[in-house]
C-alpha cells in the first residue's frame, strides 16, 4: 500500500481551512465598524475607488486588520517555536524576556523622556524592540556555557529577568505622572488602534525576516521532540539551531511588541488550538498557529473595536479574557493527564 | 575497509575518567554486543562513536574518515541511534514518533508515499504497527520501545547504535529484537548493541566486548569472552559456565535467595 497516512490529510485540510478563515476574517474585521461596509461589498469598493468607504477602507481598516493579522502572525509562530524549542506545551514568548524587556523599554522612553511628543510615534516602538532584544541577548547569555545553551537555564534566566524587568517598571511607575501612567498602562495592554501604512512599512523587515526564518525551522523542530540527543542524531546542528530559534522570536516578538504592546495569550493560545485541531506535527504547525494567530488577532481585535461602541477597548484586554480560561483549561486538563 | 574503527578511545569529563584505551573495528554485517557493570562506560562508549561526544584521547573513523569531519546530517544519513530515553514533548502519535526517522532524508526534498511506505514496514519489522494511530505517551513502556526501534530503522542507516533496545520487553521480544539485530547484519548492517543480559548477547552477537571501569576488558567471540573467572571479577559475583542447545556459551550467576526464617 502507498498512499499517504490519514495524518497527513488531516493537517493538510487543516490548512487549508485555516487558509481561507484568515481572508474571511480580514474581509469581516475590515467591513464592520463604526462606518459599516457589508464584507462582499469590498471588492466592488475597491475596484470602483469612488466614494467615502474606499477612502475608509484604504486609509483606516485596511492598516489595523493588516496589522492585527500581522501582529498575531508573529506572536503564534514564536510561541509555536518557542513551544518546541523548550519541549513544554506551557511556553510562552514572554519566558525568553523579551515581552517584559520590550516593556521596561517602553516604561523607560514613558517616563524618563517626558514630552517628547512626536518623536513618540517612532521613538517608543524603537525603545520597545531594542530593550526586548537586549533582555534577550542578556538571558541567552546567562544561560550559556562553554557554547552550549541549557534549554532548562534558559528558561530560569527568562524568569528572573522577567522579574527584573517587573521590578524596575514598578520603580518607574512609582515616579510616573497620571498621564505617563495611563499612557504606559494602555501599552502594556496593547492595541492596535494607532495602525498606518508607515507603522506597517516600519515593522516590515524585521517581521518578514523573523516570519521567514522561523517557518523554516518544523523538521528540526520535530527532531527536537525526542530530546537534545536525539535531534543531534537526527542530523540537527544544536546550537546554531537553538541560537536561531530564540533569536528570530525574540525578533518577531520584539517587531510585534514594538507595534502595538503587550498583545498577551495569542502566542499561547493559537499553537494550541492547532494541535487540538491537527495535531502535533511542526512542518505543519508553524504555518497553522501563524495563520490561527492572524485571524484570532484579526478577531479579538474586532470584538475591541465593537463590543463597546463607541468606545474601544485595549485588544489584550479581550485575548486576555478569552485566553486566560483557555490556559486554565489548558492547565486542568495537563494536571488530569500527569494525575494518570 | 571497516565501517567503524575507534583507536585509544578515551573521554575525561571533570577530571575524572570515564573511558580508557578503547579499540576495535567493526565490520560491515557484523553485532558487536557492549556488556559491562552499571557505570563501566558502556553509554559514554556509545555517545562517543556516535559523535555526540568528542573523545579527549584517541580517535573514531566512520568509513575511513574521522569522525568529526563529518556533519550533524551526513552522520544522521549513516548511523541512527536508540538512546535509553523514551520521552516525548508532544502528544505525537506512534506512527509520527516512527516517522522522524525519515527527517534527515527530508533535508532536501518534500515527503513522499515512499517515506511513508518505509515507516510501515519499519513498524511492521518491529511488530508497532498494530498500536501505530495510537498517542505514543498512552504506550506501555514496550511498545514505546519498539516504536523506537522501528523509527531508527526507519532512518535507514548503515550502522546502528543501541542502547539496551531490550529494556522494558518481555522474553519473546527482547529474542525477537535481538533476531532482528541478526536479520539487519545480514542485509550488511554494522549493530552495535549495549546489552546487560550477558546470555542473550552471547546467543545473538558476532563479538563482545567487556567493559570494567572505563577501561577494555575483553573483546571476542561469546566463548573467549563469557569465562567465570573473568566475569567475577568483573562484575564481583561467582559465575557458572554452561552450553546453550546452539551450542553457545551460556553462563549464570551463583547467586541463592536467602533462606527467610520463617516466623513463630
Amino acid at each position: 500500500m502507498i498512499a499517504l497516512p490519514r495524518s497527513v490529510l488531516r493537517y493538510r485540510s487543516a490548512l487549508l481551512a485555516l487558509g481561507l478563515l484568515l481572508p474571511a476574517a480580514l474581509l469581516l474585521a475590515a467591513g464592520i465598524g463604526a462606518y459599516y461596509i457589508p464584507p462582499w461589498e469590498i471588492p466592488r469598493v475597491l475596484l470602483e475607488k469612488a466614494d467615502q468607504a474606499y477612502a475608509v477602507l484604504v486609509s483606516i481598516r485596511f492598516p489595523r486588520v493588516v496589522l492585527a493579522a500581522a501582529v498575531g502572525a508573529l506572536l503564534a509562530l514564536s510561541g509555536a517555536v518557542l513551544q518546541g524549542l523548550f519541549r513544554n506545551p506551557l511556553a510562552d514568548p514572554g519566558l525568553i524576556g523579551v515581552t517584559s524587556g520590550a516593556g521596561l523599554g517602553a516604561a523607560i522612553f514613558i517616563v524618563l523622556v517626558p514630552g517628547a511628543g512626536a518623536l513618540q510615534v517612532f521613538a517608543l516602538p524603537l525603545m520597545a524592540f531594542v530593550g526586548g532584544l537586549l533582555t534577550t541577548l542578556l538571558v541567552w547569555r546567562l544561560a550559556s556555557s562553554g557554547g552550549r545553551v541549557q534549554v532548562l537555564t534558559l528558561l530560569l534566566a527568562g524568569i528572573a529577568l522577567n522579574a527584573a524587568a517587573g521590578a524596575l517598571i514598578g520603580l518607574l511607575i512609582s515616579r510616573a505622572t497620571d498621564e505617563q501612567l495611563r499612557s504606559l498602562t494602555f501599552w502594556t495592554l496593547g492595541g492596535y488602534g494607532g495602525a498606518t501604512w508607515t507603522t506597517l512599512l516600519a515593522m516590515a523587515p524585521t517581521g518578514l525576516v523573523a516570519l521567514w526564518g522561523l517557518l523554516r525551522l518544523g523538521r528540526p523542530l520535530n527532531a527536537l521532540v525526542l530530546g537534545e540527543r536525539e535531534a543531534f542524531h537526527l542530523g540537527v546542528n544544536l546550537e546554531p539551531f537553538k541560537r536561531q530559534a530564540v533569536a528570530l522570536s525574540a525578533l518577531a516578538v520584539g517587531t510585534a511588541v514594538a507595534a502595538a504592546g503587550g498583545v498577551g495569550f495569542i502566542g499561547l493560545v493559537a499553537p494550541h488550538l492547532f494541535r487540538l485541531l491537527a495535531g502535533p506535527d511542526h512542518r505543519y504547525l508553524l504555518p497553522g498557529a501563524t495563520l490561527l494567530g492572524a485571524s484570532l488577532s484579526v478577531l479579538a481585535d474586532l470584538v475591541a473595536r465593537t463590543a463597546v461602541a463607541p468606545a474601544e477597548l485595549p485588544v489584550g484586554v479581550v485575548t486576555s479574557l478569552l485566553g486566560a480560561p483557555f490556559f486554565i483549561w489548558l492547565l486542568l486538563r495537563h494536571k488530569r493527564e500527569v494525575a494518570r | 575497509m571497516s565501517l567503524l574503527v575507534a583507536e585509544g578511545l578515551g573521554y575525561t569529563a571533570a577530571g575524572r575518567v570515564l573511558l580508557e584505551g578503547v579499540g576495535f573495528a567493526l565490520e560491515a554485517g557484523e553485532v558487536l554486543a557492549v556488556l559491562g557493570p552499571n557505570g563501566a562506560g558502556k553509554t559514554t562508549l556509545l555517545r562517543l562513536l556516535s559523535g555526540e561526544l568528542r573523545p579527549s584521547q584517541g580517535r573514531v573513523e566512520l568509513l575511513g574518515r574521522p569522525l568529526e569531519r563529518y556533519g550533524a546530517l551526513e552522520l544522521a544519513l549513516l548511523r541512527a541511534v536508540l538512546t535509553q530515553r523514551r520521552e516525548v514533548g508532544f502528544p505525537f502519535s506512534a506512527y509520527e514518533v516512527a516517522f522522524l526517522g525519515r527527517l534527515p532524508h527530508l533535508e532536501r526534498r518534500a515527503e513522499g508515499p515512499l517515506d511513508h511506505a518505509q515507516t510501515e514496514q519499519a513498524l511492521a519489522h518491529t511488530q508497532a504497527l498494530p498500536f501505530a494511530p495510537r498517542p505514543y505517551p498512552s504506550l506501555s513502556g514496550g511498545e514505546q520501545s519498539r516504536v523506537d526501534l522501528a523509527r531508527v530503522l526507519a532512518q535507514e542507516p548503515k550502522l546502528l547504535f543501541l542502547d539496551e533496545p531490550t529494556n522494558h520487553l518481555d522474553p519473546r521480544h527482547q529474542v525477537e529484537v535481538m533476531a532482528l539485530c541478526r536479520r539487519l547484519a545480514g542485509g550488511g548492517l554494522g549493530v552495535v548493541v549495549v546489552l546487560h543480559d550477558l546470555n542473550l548477547a552471547g546467543l545473538f552477537a558476532d563479538r563482545l566486548l567487556l567493559l570494567h571501569e572505563g577501561r577494555m576488558v575483553a573483546l571476542g567471540r561469546p566463548a573467549e569472552v563469557l569465562r567465570p573467572e573473568r566475569l567475577e571479577a568483573v562484575y564481583g559475583l561467582p559465575f557458572a559456565l554452561a552450553q546453550h542447545p546452539s551450542g553457545r556459551p551460556w553462563v549464570m550467576p551463583l547467586a541463592q535467595a536467602e533462606p527467610t526464617p520463617v516466623a513463630g
